[in-house]
């Protein structure tokens, strides 16, 4: 292809990607850096607060940004270094942490709670994700050819449902007077608390995440499985391979791949878990990353938001996908420059 | 054929929206509010909405909205719904206006209890006033033979009647939803313990006896609340009274009404409400105070303003409050309280009375740090001492951050 004709089919994909990825993830990475704060004067404030019938007034010192003559908060940003990471991280009381020996400690810590969770959240779903979304295709693929149509529709359903919407429905089937554990009780006569302890929650996210994406695994290896050589395959039967045999040296081979593919795609996406968070209402059992960054995010009710340890936070964050990325990235890499040979 | 149809049905309720029922006037300037969404506001607003030209937006969210949109050049908005929590960062950031002349020009009906004042200036104007408050199964508690509760004590010995008599597995009903509610519940009873927030220069002073106290205390209620208390919130508890689950809880105010609501209560007519508990003797009732009320920006024109005013006011007159009498505790002239309005009414006239939420910078980095390190020692992974540590730390690196702190 000419270059010309590159540029003109990538320009406005690169151009997209500069403005709306590229741009802010500098201007997160500077403001992590520093803090912008309000000029903060104390005033004697006299309120007062209407009772059923009479008011009550206090008279007391209040802590109250300056204004400008426009009527603006005057603020005043400085350059903190490391500090906002440093308070994300906590690292101090990491190392007593450990130096303790007490586990228990460290997941005292917000951010090192959110990386245990997240880090098992991904690592577990994954080979999960890849091997029912394989179990699905094959599945489907040895179905007769009058069913696939509505297989496939009826497998795909839990990918299309938005992510909040899925994890909320399982949250209002499982909690405390749920459709499902409702049933359960009745059945086991015993009282169930889904959303009383971690696990029993960290389960259900496991659950509900394989059930979300296994679909678009599945569709993938679907499409893989239409191009695998039939000559290769009808050998090996002849040979007397079984049907394990194949699927262990003719058709996961062959997959490898899309394999490598869906698990960068699984990685990414899981790294960033937040709506079971949101949906489940985990917070106090289980957090993620993403889930810390956006709690840094949000205002409290007297506006204060805690922006630049929310951009640390953020920063975090992408720092490890990348070391996650690196060794799935690495194999893509060497397979690709093996073929160039 | 069916789309005709939409587009007829469509005209017809604009038709019907259009018209100029109640309202004494003709509203010619567009206006548009932003407040909270629960029933007291829709009341407002509907209103509001007879005058024409009016846009309310109702949103549950408005707290993450307003202060951005206030400060914008013109406003976003004209009329604001606020509470004593959520003015605050109006007031910091100066985007809403003095009503001094506003009040004189269009206020004749409004009493002196409704104009918030701010170091002599009207910048406010509450309707209802809100508190958690004791609401109970009277049939239950009479069928016992036990007496209203009146100290967290007596709630908790009640409870453990209730479930000793196999009336309920978990008589007791909670908001400790980590995050903002398990922070205000604990504000309510660290205030019932006359508990002090704040030191003179800033820092935290939660990590206190009175801390320790509150905390032990909301740890003895979590023995007779539902296992998975930790998620819910007001509307769950709520549910879980109407469902007849649950047979005392200190709830708002504001869902008081939805007791008796029979499209959803199984229970009409059979919860009563009385003062907030007191968590010590001679102490306030554990809870805190509420106001809500409509602020009017200050990017606008004074023509803007005024129209805006004088609408507001049609939005909170008698005739608004008679057609919704039990939406809320109305501070509004020609409100008629009822049964379901006493204990909010004992809560707030209660001698000493309960402290209004105390509503400042510093107050909304604590309530933050509270909603993020309680969790930890109601999932019994630490001590109350490591909690109101940690809470105290949390708080410092944050109002070290917003610069609250040096």
């Amino acid at each position: 292809m000419k270059f010309k004709t590159f540029a003109a089919f990538v320009g406005p994909s690169v151009f997209m990607m500069l403005l709306f990825i590229a741009a802010p993830l500098v201007s997160v990475f500077i403001q992590s850096f520093q803090v912008t704060q309000p000029i903060l004067e104390q005033v004697e404030v006299e309120t007062c607060t209407p009772g059923f019938l009479t008011q009550t007034c206090t008279t007391e010192i209040k802590t109250v940004p300056v204004l400008d003559d426009n009527g603006k908060t005057v603020t005043e940003t400085r350059w903190v270094g490391l500090q906002s990471y440093r308070n994300v991280l906590q690292m101090d009381k990491f190392w007593a942490a450990v130096g303790n020996g007490s586990w228990n400690d460290i997941m005292q810590i917000d951010f090192w709670k959110a990386l245990r969770f997240t880090l098992s959240f991904t690592l577990l779903t994954l080979p999960l994700v890849i091997g029912v979304g394989l179990a699905i295709a094959l599945a489907v693929n040895n179905a007769t050819r009058s069913i696939r149509g509505p297989v496939i529709f009826i497998s795909l359903l839990p990918f299309i449902i938005t992510p909040v919407i899925g994890s909320l429905s399982i949250y209002w089937l499982f909690v405390g007077d749920g459709i499902l554990t409702a049933m359960l009780e009745r059945w086991t006569g015993t009282n169930i608390s889904m959303f009383a302890q971690a696990w029993t929650i960290e389960l259900l996210m496991y659950f509900y995440r394989v059930w979300h994406v296994a679909p678009f695994a599945f569709v993938i290896f679907y499409a893989g499985l239409q191009t695998v050589n039939m000559d290769t395959l009808e050998s090996a039967v002849i040979d007397g391979a079984s049907r394990w045999e194949r699927l262990r040296h003719v058709i996961v081979p062959h997959l490898m791949p899309l394999i490598i593919f869906i698990a960068l795609i699984h990685l990414m996406d899981c790294y960033r878990v937040f709506e079971e968070i949101v949906g489940f209402r985990s917070q106090a059992h289980v957090i993620s990353l993403q889930w810390l960054t956006y709690d840094f995010m949000t205002p409290d009710d007297a506006g204060n938001r805690a922006i630049s340890r929310a951009s640390a936070s953020a920063m975090l964050t992408m720092i490890g996908i990348v070391f996650l990325l690196i060794l799935p990235l690495r194999r893509t890499w060497r397979d690709h420059k093996g073929s160039a040979h | 054929m069916f789309l005709k149809k939409i587009a007829l049905a469509g005209a017809v309720s604009l038709m019907g929206s259009a018209g100029f029922a109640a309202c004494s006037y003709e509203n010619t300037t567009p206006i548009k509010s932003l407040s909270a969404g629960f029933e007291a506001w829709k009341a407002v607003t509907d209103a509001m909405a007879e005058c024409g030209n009016f846009q309310a937006e109702l949103d549950q969210e408005f707290r993450t909205k307003q202060p951005a949109a206030f400060e914008a050049n013109p406003s976003l908005y004209q009329i604001g719904g606020v509470s004593n929590g959520t003015i605050t960062p109006l007031l910091n950031a100066g985007t809403i206006r003095p009503l001094d002349d506003l009040v004189a020009k269009y206020g004749q009906n409004l009493s002196p209890n409704q104009l918030i004042r701010i170091n002599g200036k009207i910048m406010a104007v509450a309707m209802m006033v809100n508190t958690q408050h004791l609401m109970y199964r009277s049939d239950v508690l009479a069928d016992l033979g036990i007496d209203t509760p009146t100290t967290w004590d007596e709630v908790l010995a009640a409870s453990a009647k209730i479930k000793e008599a196999g009336v309920m597995e978990y008589p007791l009903g909670a908001t400790l939803k980590s995050g903002w509610n398990l922070a205000q519940d604990f504000n309510n009873m660290y205030a019932g313990f006359g508990g002090k927030f704040f030191n003179d220069d800033n820092t935290a002073a939660v990590n206190s006896e009175a801390g320790i106290k509150s905390l032990e205390m909301m740890k003895a209620m979590t023995e007779y609340t539902d296992p998975e208390v930790l998620v819910s919130d007001s509307t769950y508890v709520q549910q879980q009274f109407q469902q007849g689950k649950i047979a005392l809880a200190n709830l708002w105010a504001s869902r008081a009404g939805a007791m008796n609501d029979e499209a959803e209560s199984q229970v009409v007519g059979k919860v009563a409400m009385s003062a907030a508990p007191r968590a010590m003797d001679g102490g306030v009732p554990a809870t805190t105070l509420w106001w809500d009320g409509i602020v009017i920006a200050k990017n606008i024109s004074d023509e803007e303003a005024d129209a805006a005013f004088r609408l507001a006011m049609e939005g909170l007159d008698s005739e608004m409050v008679k057609g919704a009498n039990d939406a809320a505790i109305w501070l509004v002239e020609g409100y008629a309280p009822t049964e379901i309005a006493k204990g909010a009414i004992e809560t707030a006239t209660a001698n000493p009375a309960p402290p209004a939420y105390p509503s400042t910078t510093q107050m909304g980095l604590l309530h933050s740090a509270l909603g993020n390190e309680l969790p930890a020692f109601f999932t019994g992974e630490r001590s109350a001492e490591a909690t109101l540590e940690a809470i105290t730390e949390a708080y410092t690196t944050s109002a070290k951050e917003a610069g609250v702190l040096k």
